[in-house]
């Protein structure tokens, strides 16, 4: 019995002390950016004395929510994101007083439509994806929106295979189905005269129309799990999947990368920046936390190395696309300045 | 014709149609209990099947997580060197160039770049040879020969993952790669040795490195603090409710609410921790501590009703005599009515832990559902638990981590059963005792 009120007092006392100093760097974010941040906050933990930064994926929108929620110990020193923070995020920050926020952007991400590897090669468009995914589409005789009708691929162009259309996708709160939205199905959108129309007239509608997946199960959401698709798309010949480079790079044996307007996401193309579909991937730093957070100057450094962001760097290896050479030169040259004005005042 | 009934017949027609419906009505008896048994061990033969082929599934896949491939090269050291390089990021790439050397001395390959033999060997190559030779390195001219890890990709090939008859763009190692590998086997450079990482290191984003540690410790630091709140107060609830408190409606109240917060979602409760342990009292979040506080309120119920049951089996006949010799009500309890309970709280307790022990959910509001790369030494430090690793793993895109996740669920696993086990003894030993 003794034993437990000891136990307890200690508890106690440790409550009371712990609620204060924080050794790590907290980060907190994109799911996308997860792997990528992982890496760094690793590396940083291993060549460095401080202690390796403390990761949470909670998504962007929510990750970024929590970091403009304040400053001081217990929110987060840095959110990552796989889309640039909005106006109106940074307004709520600047409402919650956190003061500077310096942007990285770590490079680029590509997103896939990929089927089984033995599966038959399918060259498609931007176009042929937003006519197989889009809710609505417009009538091609009276230029009305129409419940989309097309079931096999064979319906939206000729020569394409008669296989039917299943495309497991990310849900709607993921920044991923964000970015395939913005990517694929706006271009794919603007290749009908009709809509292009509507833009004018209703805009409302033309959004509807243009970034509404269907739900007649031909579109089938996933849920956040790359590696489920993954594995659907192994057992099922016919299905594509809607996921991020990392998985593909990773699974290379039972999946390929469908060409969308005639390029595949292969290393080469990657890297040339000749594929299509990529988004950028963004650090945020609270000014106001370097200095105070012990190791966050450093970990900041280390992330805009070229060891790490660079062309060759540890990142490129793990499936992110580097900027070019020059515009991370001068990034670099833009946060350090930004670095010294905030250690200055 | 004889018209006349013979009684003696008759009562002999009366009773072997009673027997003869008897006979019926016991095979149909017979018939429906065949059934009942057959479909009962059907369940259990179902049961057994379907854990059979998950435990089969994860066993095949999880054993070759305990060995991972190892490379043997001898380093050639200057000292000098290292001396001379300034920050913590110079000496690591000055041991990095060392590794490269000595691995192309090993595949006889000096013509190659080093940039092109690098995917052999685990990016964390370079941290063990720096915390292994940190003595040697400063001696002049120091050389030592040492396993250090190879890379994931070459793991996967050894141990037939990854299948060398693949086209080569299905493989992320090239030919010339499989070649230089076959040269490091037969060369006997290249083996699959224990795996120490995993079962000494915490989260990391190489598969040959990332170990199991850290979570283990975040569970215990967790289940600690779980056990030294929710078991004392558990009982003293279920104690007072159950010995002292009057009968009246508030006490019904309470045991209604008590029952009721055993079946909340426990997200429920992850939510309660957030708002009020980490928003209102600030606490740190991803501690164990947090994590701790918010599995007890989810562990309380259980614990009270366990006991609660366990206190009521006590025969009152057991009360009435110790009161009759001139105990005190507190006297009985503790001396007499707790004892003979004890195997049975136990019991509720060890499963409440165990129970514990699986989730998930409600850490993810209190940010234990975190990549956490150090194993955390107390209650403050951030950490996470063993099914929040199980879950990270299973969603990384890299290969390995498959096998990793199986034998994270065979550590798991292996807990769960050391803690049923626990329970069965302790109970065993109280009763025991009590005899």
């Amino acid at each position: 019995m003794k034993a437990v009120w000891g136990t307890l007092l200690l508890l106690l006392v440790s409550l009371i002390t712990v609620a204060q100093a924080r050794e790590h760097i907290r980060i907190v974010g994109s799911s996308t950016v997860f792997p990528f941040a992982a890496v760094l906050a690793e590396r940083f933990g291993q060549s460095s004395q401080f202690p390796s930064p403390v990761l949470e994926a909670t998504g962007s929108g929510g990750g970024i929510r929590f970091f403009c929620s304040g400053v001081g110990v217990r929110s987060a020193d840095i959110v990552s994101a796989s889309r640039a923070m909005t106006d109106y995020e940074l307004n709520e920050c600047a409402i919650n007083q956190v003061g500077d926020v310096i942007e990285i952007q770590l490079g680029y991400d590509a997103l896939v439509v990929a089927n089984q590897r033995l599966a038959p090669e399918l060259a498609l468009t931007r176009a042929d994806l937003y006519q197989a995914l889009a809710r609505q589409i417009p009538d091609p005789d009276t230029g009305l929106l129409m419940a989309n009708p097309h079931r096999a691929w064979q319906d939206i162009r000729p020569d394409l295979p008669d296989m039917p259309i299943r495309i497991y996708g990310p849900p709607p709160t993921s920044g991923t189905r964000d970015a395939f939205v913005a990517q694929v199905m706006l271009p794919g959108c603007r290749t009908e005269p009709s809509l292009v129309a509507l833009a004018d007239q209703d805009v409302e509608l033309y959004r509807q129309a243009c970034e509404m997946l269907r739900e007649d199960g031909v579109f089938i959401e996933a849920g956040e799990s790359d590696a489920f698709i993954v594995s659907r798309l192994d057992t099922d010949a016919t299905a594509l999947g809607i996921f991020g480079y990392s998985f593909l790079k990773q699974n290379a044996d039972r999946v390929k990368s469908l060409s969308i307007e005639g390029m595949a996401a292969t290393e080469q193309s990657l890297a040339k920046g000749l594929y299509p579909v990529i988004r950028p991937l963004f650090l945020y730093v609270k000014a106001s936390h370097l200095g105070v957070i012990p190791g966050l100057d450093a970990f900041v450094s280390e992330v805009i190395s070229p060891q790490a962001l660079g062309q060759g760097g540890y990142l490129q290896a793990r499936g992110l696309i580097p900027m070019t050479e020059e515009v991370h030169y001068r990034m670099r040259q833009s946060i350090e300045h930004q670095m010294h004005k905030a250690a200055s005042r | 014709m004889n018209n006349t009934i013979d009684p003696e017949r008759l009562r002999q027609r009366l009773a072997d149609a009673r027997a003869e419906r008897l006979q019926a009505s016991l095979q149909r008896r017979h018939r429906k209990e065949a059934v009942f048994r057959g479909l009962g061990l059907g369940a259990v033969c179902l049961a057994l099947g379907f854990l059979a082929v998950l435990l089969f599934t994860i066993f095949s896949q999880g054993m070759s997580a305990f060995r991972s491939s190892h490379v043997q090269l001898t380093l050639e050291f200057d000292a000098q060197r290292l001396g001379d390089a300034g920050s913590e990021r110079e000496r690591l790439e000055q041991y990095q160039t060392w590794l490269d050397e000595a691995l192309l001395r090993a595949l006889d390959a000096p013509e190659s770049r080093a940039s092109a033999v690098r995917p052999l060997l685990s990016a964390a190559a370079v941290y063990q040879v720096r915390d292994r030779l940190e003595d040697v390195a400063a001696r002049p001219g120091g050389r030592a020969t040492l396993w250090v890890l190879a890379s994931d990709e070459v793991d996967l090939i050894q141990t037939g993952v990854v299948d060398r008859a693949w086209p080569e763009a299905a493989r992320s190692l090239s030919d010339q790669h499989l070649a230089w590998i076959d040269r490091l086997s037969e060369a006997e450079l290249l083996e699959r040795r224990y795996n120490r990482a995993f079962f000494t290191g915490a989260d990391s984003r190489e598969p040959e490195v990332a170990g199991i540690w850290g979570a283990v410790v975040g569970s215990f630091l967790t289940l600690v603090v779980t056990l030294a709140l929710a078991f004392p107060v558990g009982v003293a609830t279920a104690v007072y409710l159950e010995e002292f408190a009057p009968r009246n409606r508030l006490t019904d109240l309470i045991e209604l609410n008590i029952n009721n917060l055993a079946a909340v979602p426990s997200i429920i409760f992850g939510l309660l921790g957030l708002a009020i342990f980490i928003n209102t009292l600030g606490m740190p979040r991803s501690a164990p501590l947090v994590g701790g506080l918010v599995l007890t309120l989810i562990t309380l119920p259980t614990i009270i009703i366990a006991t609660r049951s366990a206190l009521r089996a006590v025969p009152n006949s057991l009360r009435d005599a110790a009161t009759g010799m001139g105990a005190s009500r507190l006297q009985v309890t503790l001396h007499h009515v707790l004892p003979m309970a004890m195997p049975g709280i136990l019991t509720g307790t060890i499963i409440g832990l165990a129970q514990a022990l699986g989730e998930t959910a409600p850490l993810l509001m209190i940010g234990m559902v975190a990549f956490i790369a150090n194993v955390p030494s107390g209650f403050a430090d951030p950490a996470t638990v063993l099914p929040v690793q199980i879950f990270i793993w299973s969603d990384s895109p890299e290969r390995a981590f498959i096998a990793k996740t199986s034998a994270a669920i065979m550590v798991l696993l292996g807990f769960l059963a050391v803690m049923n086990l626990a329970a069965v003894l302790l109970r065993r030993r109280f009763e025991h005792r009590l005899k």
